[in-house]
């Protein structure tokens, strides 16, 4: 069975990447935010899967990003490559700091004490002049493993590597959903008992998707600042977090690619949305989203699944 | 029979101003079957959760084999060997009856669960049919939970908790919610599986017919204590038991 996944990975990599050929600078920027924000809403299904919602991810998003910023102006490193493995890892840590932490709460604080968390960064970077308060920093254009592109050539290069890293963590992700973990997860979401007296820890599950979130929280941050060649405090603003479950909601938790469907959709809904009706554009997202929970209760995502009657 | 494998050990918890055990002691030894029997409060019930770990005792121990389990994670006295069932089957309703067969699977194989190995893989499936066929709910696998019966339920509750290397079951009133014309069928399936598996087996009951025709010897509870623990015919004779559990001779 997996060779199909990774045959539907290669297909989704070379269809992505070809858009690099076609698309206009200003799409696949647009693209390549919806990819990048779509792995931090990826992270927040993983966590769905297991009962719980973050309405703080945007913690590890603003990680990512200023840790790839910091190291870029502070060592000098410049390599998309370094700067997305250190900002991947320092999310690791805090994810392990936090993670077993938060994993015995559930429901309303589960969701309350991620969102603090992202307000006490949000709050912390505002205040901090050294890390530019709340304009921000910028941060300059990656280098390839010693290449650096420009103009055209640095929008396509930072397009293909966001493609990879969308299509890579996506089947990693996807291998963990259908794994006996993945299965575990799916449990723990449905009865916690359950699972206890099989001899599963649930603290442990719960952990572990708060991890990899915080990771994929992370790689997303990271691709974002290099995009934007900008970040400020406003990465982890509660605002911020709730586009990220939006984005979650609008997939559901059943597929991998409607995560990256859905922050496409929002992406496209909000800059058209933005151009056409600069004052209401908010109002015709909520719309959206409305008919989106009306028609498909579980998501964009019911419509690929397998599973029964769409309910798991 | 050879010694206990079980050894509860004046065990005693309070809930507040009620005390729902009472000095407790126990021994139960390797592949008995056992009945609890009592009315409703009586403390059966309270006796499967202090010793699956879902209620710490306030003294007393719990030995499993040489080890005193009182006060352990369920998770972590599953993993030695106690497993259980509920009176309200617990499954996870969302998935078929396969795949929480397969959780079980995944649970209990020989490794620990992998964060890459699926968990829909064609061994673990056919680790999972044998297992529903054993338990003569095959026919129902791909189905959700909410569309099967409560003997059907019950028999998955009961699978799932076997799927380990189960040394000492606790069955919280198998029967309970199931049709009375399959009460006796599931009964006999379960106990033949447990028998067969050297497994040692509590059950908690109500129905006297089904004490007396599977179980080796029973213990009966009043009021948090055990008012007598002897074979089936013996216990259902007992003055105290007539008066306080059966309400009558049986």
């Amino acid at each position: 069975m997996r060779y199909v996944l990774f045959l539907y990975a290669a297909i989704a990599f070379v269809v992505l990447a070809a858009g690099s050929i076609i698309l206009p600078d200003w799409a696949m920027f647009l693209f390549a935010m919806a990819l990048a924000k779509g792995l931090v809403c990826l992270g927040i299904v993983a966590m769905m899967r297991g009962g719980v919602v973050s309405f703080g991810q945007g913690l590890y998003y603003c990680i990512g990003a200023y840790t790839a910023t910091l190291a870029a102006n502070m060592w000098g490193l410049s390599d998309i490559f370094l700067l997305t493995l250190l900002s991947s890892a320092v999310c690791l840590i805090v994810g392990v700091i936090f993670g077993p932490m938060l994993a015995t709460y559930r429901g309303i604080f589960f969701a309350m004490l991620t969102l603090a968390l992202s307000m006490v960064l949000y709050g912390t970077l505002s205040k901090m002049s050294v890390l530019g308060g709340s304009d921000g920093l910028n941060i300059a254009p990656p280098t390839f493993l010693g290449w650096a592109p420009e103009g055209r050539d640095l929008q396509t290069a930072l397009y293909i590597y966001v493609v990879a890293i969308v299509v890579i963590a996506g089947t990693l992700m996807r291998i963990y959903f259908d794994s006996e973990q993945g299965l575990i997860t799916l449990a723990t979401r449905d009865n916690e008992l359950r699972v206890e007296y099989l001899g599963a820890s649930v603290r442990k599950v719960m952990a572990y998707n708060y991890i990899f979130a915080a990771v994929l929280g992370g790689l997303g941050g990271t691709i974002a600042v290099l995009a934007l060649g900008h970040v400020d405090p406003e990465f982890a603003f509660w605002t911020t977090s709730g586009e990220f479950v939006f984005v979650a909601i609008l997939a559901g938790y059943m597929s991998v690619p409607a995560v990256f469907v859905a922050a496409i959709i929002l992406e496209v809904v909000r800059s058209f949305s933005n151009l056409y009706f600069p004052n209401t554009w908010q109002l015709s997202l909520g719309i959206f989203l409305l008919i989106v929970i009306v028609t498909l209760p579980n998501g964009l995502g019911s419509l690929l699944s397998r599973r029964k009657g769409g309910k798991t | 029979m050879s010694a206990g494998v079980l050894e509860v050990r004046d065990v005693q918890k309070t809930f507040g101003a009620v005390t729902a055990a009472k000095d407790i002691s126990v021994s139960v030894p390797k592949g008995a079957i056992y009945s609890l029997i009592g009315s409703n409060g009586a403390g059966k019930t309270t006796f499967v959760n202090m010793v699956t770990g879902y209620i710490k005792p306030d003294s007393g121990e719990i030995n499993f084999g040489s080890r005193n389990i009182a006060g352990l994670a369920p998770r972590l006295i599953t993993r030695l060997g106690i497993h259980r069932s509920f009176q309200i089957a617990q499954l996870c309703n969302e998935l078929t009856v396969e795949e929480n067969m397969l959780l079980a699977g995944a649970i209990h194989h020989d490794e620990r669960p992998s964060f890459f190995r699926h968990a829909h893989s064609a061994a673990a499936r056919e680790r999972a049919m044998a297992t529903l066929e054993r338990f003569h709910i095959a026919e129902h696998r791909n189905r959700l939970i909410p569309e099967l019966s409560g003997g059907v339920k019950k028999l998955l509750d009961i699978a799932m908790a076997m799927a380990g290397e189960t040394q000492v079951m606790l069955l919280d009133e198998p029967t309970s919610g199931v049709a009375a014309d399959e009460k006796f069928p599931i009964m006999d399936l379960v106990i033949e599986a447990l028998r067969a598996e050297g497994v040692t087996v509590i059950f908690v009951e109500h129905d006297m017919d089904i004490v007396t025709r599977y179980s080796e010897r029973v213990l009966a509870f009043y009021d948090g204590q055990i008012i007598a623990d002897d074979t089936p015919d013996e216990v259902l004779l007992d003055e105290k038991v007539q008066r306080y559990v059966t309400g009558g001779p049986a």
